[in-house]
């Protein structure tokens, strides 16, 4: 047992640091993807054999802190944890070589289109269809909130070939390019500006070798887990920076002749939130050491219980900091509400605290 | 980074394990799990210390010089998880969490060599005057007064709160020996031998039913002044010290897993109609809450532990934080073991203790402590600074004002 960093991950968390901060400064000035790619960030998870890093869920989780600090508007982690996790698990040699270094390098956007109307974080529901039509199949339905989706230049995404809606077999994954026959990508706005899309497959053909695995929901767990706890220690970097920016604002902010930070209940509501940054910190660190846990349950429910902490501590940390900006924390002039917006996407990308509580306690009893 | 144990520390797990399957007797438990009061009842936590001191066991946050283990992060970890799954009782902080540190950091090589053997090796039992009937949170406004006379202070005053004051052979104190414009200053930390003429002590009864503290009244009681601690005056700042290892420094979770096992097992023997109330989806979630809360404690006093040498302070911020969070889910597990008796929260054991009862009680023995300790609980947020003033110290330090 051992919880300290290495001189490298310290290394990678003051490099991110310094780049995000600085691009906080100047939004807009560069491409940003394309910094991630150069400092390697993008090839940070991905196998050493297929142009990767080969490094786990914590070395990504210090990268999404800082992203989370420095409000870094980005679909890293739904770009490389999820789909480029997906192609990782599932693909062979073949299908990793055409997809993953050129996700590593930046060159090539991928896009995880799973989640469906009704779904509901279920993630055995998918009802697109996959028919099996010569030697390739034909796709047909609808995902929303396909995270980069917007510029992505292939979708990796999960069509039903057998079973029910909500069965967990028959559940396959397949590579899908943006300008395929049949695609409509309809890019839309996000509450956090880093973008989605809503993916509409009318007959789409496919060919066989761009199915990555004709039972995909473990492999889907798996990444969602591991994207949970990345988004984990992005919400610990995200509440630090917004109890400091106010507990900055209340110190210089003078009412009644004296500066807001004097008053007990504001003091005090400050103290709840740093107890709240630690405890997501704890849990953050919790969740990115069970993230590749072999058995799949107990993992799961180790990741359950982080976001339900985590996410919980999130929201009251970024209300809270609006609460305590006092009117100004509700405009635009002020940047303090992007944390909550932040909080209230990723709630909505891998559903709130009381569903993920409930989701522990189911795996708890199944497991007893 | 990773929290898997080595093969090293696995073998030590099993000496743990085999350890305690040796000496954890079945009436050691048995005192333990029905003991409702905060701290194990002395003839319970000193056999338990005298098994541990001879095994070597004794002090696992004390510097191997001074008669500690010499463990590592994850060797005290286990420990304090393995000791805790398997029922073994506390042993009183009193003296190894509390004077000990204190006697190490700013005692004279002659309180050292007197004291911290016998404190080991559970010769002594300590108790804590700090509190008095004026000065709760605000602590630095003590009156109790120590006016030197020769080689002696004279002590006169009262302190409360006094837990184990009853059992207690020695007390530390934070006394008042002279007055200076700031409250803090003029305070000195002095240990008292308790069977010093002068001494008398009151029971205070819990609202569980539970004789734990005392008040403690000092009638001109003279000490000799090589018993006083650092320098005089100087007693505020040792007195801090100590409360940063009363608030933190130990591993509280593992304690927490096994109540919350306790739990689970007890809503398992109760029933909501056809079902176990362990089955039901109020339980399910509500355990699921405290166990997520219990993780989250567990890895902050594991991060706190890292950063740790052994025998060193854990910081303020650390232990207020340590402190706040294992007080609140104690309390969240106490209540919601009275929620699991359903009716049965209504029954009342006035005897104590309750592993030597004369009569067999109205509801089944392990369903016994759950309402004494709930309402005994309620002290942790108030004992060792209360939340309302662990906040104050945290938004000191984050605020910076």
């Amino acid at each position: 047992m051992d919880l300290s960093y290495s001189d490298e991950q310290r290394l990678l968390g003051e490099s991110a640091n310094n780049l995000l901060a600085a691009r906080a400064q100047k939004p807009g000035a560069a491409d940003l993807w394309k910094e991630m790619a150069d400092m390697g960030w993008l090839a940070l998870p991905l196998p050493e054999s297929d142009g990767g890093l080969g490094q786990g869920i914590v070395d990504v989780g210090i990268v999404t802190e800082a992203m989370g600090r420095h409000r870094a508007r980005s679909n890293y982690v739904a770009g490389v944890v999820l789909a480029g996790g997906l192609v990782a698990a599932l693909g062979n040699d073949a299908q990793r070589a055409a997809l993953l270094p050129g996700l590593a390098d930046g060159s090539l956007r991928l896009a995880l289109a799973h989640a469906e109307e009704g779904a509901r974080y279920n993630l055995a529901h998918v009802a697109v269809t996959a028919k099996k039509s010569g030697a390739g199949y034909v796709l047909d339905g609808r995902k929303v909130a396909v995270l980069g989706g917007d510029v992505a230049d292939r979708f990796i995404l999960s069509a039903r070939i057998s079973g029910g809606t909500r069965d967990a077999g028959g559940i396959g994954l397949f590579v899908v390019a943006k300008d395929a026959r049949g695609v409509t990508v309809d890019g839309h706005a996000t509450v956090d500006g880093a973008g989605a899309a809503r993916v509409t497959l009318a007959g789409v053909e496919v060919r066989a070798d761009a199915l990555l695995s004709d039972n995909a929901l473990a492999a889907i767990e798996q990444a969602y887990d591991r994207a949970t706890a990345a988004f984990c220690s992005e919400l610990v970097g995200l509440m630090e920076a917004a109890t400091k920016a106010t507990i900055e604002y209340t110190k210089i902010r003078i009412q009644f002749g004296k500066p807001l930070a004097v008053n007990q209940a504001l003091r005090h509501r400050m103290a709840d939130m740093s107890i709240a940054c630690e405890e997501a910190r704890s849990m953050a660190l919790r969740a990115a050491l069970h993230a590749d846990d072999e058995d799949a349950r107990s993992r799961s429910r180790a990741i359950a219980g982080a976001w339900a902490k985590v996410s919980r501590s999130a929201r009251f940390v970024a209300e809270q900091a609006i609460q305590l900006h006092g009117g100004m924390g509700v405009t635009n002039e002020l940047e303090i509400g992007g944390y909550l917006k932040r909080v209230v996407a990723l709630d909505a990308i891998i559903g709130g605290p009381d569903l993920h509580l409930r989701r522990h306690a189911a795996l708890t009893q199944h497991a007893a | 980074m990773d929290l898997t144990f080595t093969a090293e520390e696995r073998a030590f797990r099993d000496e743990v394990r085999a350890f305690l399957n040796e000496k954890l007797t079945p009436d050691l438990k048995r005192a333990h799990h029905l003991t409702p009061s905060v701290f194990s009842d002395p003839p319970v936590g000193n056999r338990w210390q005298k098994i541990l001191h001879a095994q070597g066991w004794a002090a696992p946050l004390w510097p191997k010089e001074y008669g500690g283990t010499g463990w590592s992060l994850a060797q005290r970890y286990i420990w304090e998880i393995e000791s805790a799954a398997a029922g073994a009782p506390s042993v009183t902080p009193m003296g190894l969490r509390m004077v000990g540190p204190v006697i190490m950091k700013f005692g004279t090589q002659a309180q050292k060599d007197y004291y911290l053997p016998r404190i080991c090796a559970a010769e002594d039992y300590w108790c804590q005057g700090y509190s008095e009937p004026g000065s709760g949170s605000d602590l630095a406004s003590l009156k109790t007064r120590a006016v030197r006379d020769g080689d002696h202070y004279v002590i006169n005053g009262s302190k409360i709160w006094t837990t184990h004051a009853h059992h207690a052979n020695m007390m530390f104190a934070l006394v008042r020996t002279s007055d200076e414009p700031k409250k803090q200053d003029g305070i000195s930390f002095i240990l008292i031998d308790m069977k010093t003429p002068g001494i008398s002590v009151r029971p205070i009864l819990t609202i569980g039913g539970d004789h734990e503290t005392n008040q403690v009244f000092f009638d001109d009681v003279r000490v000799p002044v090589e018993n006083r601690v650092g320098a005089e005056g100087q007693g505020w700042a040792t007195g801090k010290y100590l409360l940063e290892f009363e608030r933190g420094g130990a591993m509280t979770s593992g304690r927490l897993r096994a109540i919350l096992a306790d739990i689970e097992k007890l809503a398992s023997t109760y029933r909501d109609g056809e079902k176990a109330y362990a089955a039901t989806e109020t339980f399910a979630l509500r355990r699921s809450q405290a166990e997520i809360d219990i993780d989250a404690l567990e890895m902050t006093e594991l991060r706190i532990m890292s950063s740790l040498q052994s025998g060193q302070n854990p910081g303020s911020v650390s232990s207020s934080l340590a402190k706040l969070r294992n007080s609140e889910i104690k309390q969240s597990l106490t209540a919601l073991a009275v929620d699991v008796l359903g009716q049965d929260g209504l029954y009342w054991e006035g005897h104590r203790p309750l592993y030597e009862m004369n009569a067999e009680p109205g509801i089944p023995e392990d369903a016994l402590t759950a309402l004494p300790e709930y309402l005994n609980s309620r002290a942790y947020t108030i004992f060792g600074g209360t939340s309302e003033v662990q906040r104050d110290i945290i938004a000191k330090v984050v605020i910076g004002m």
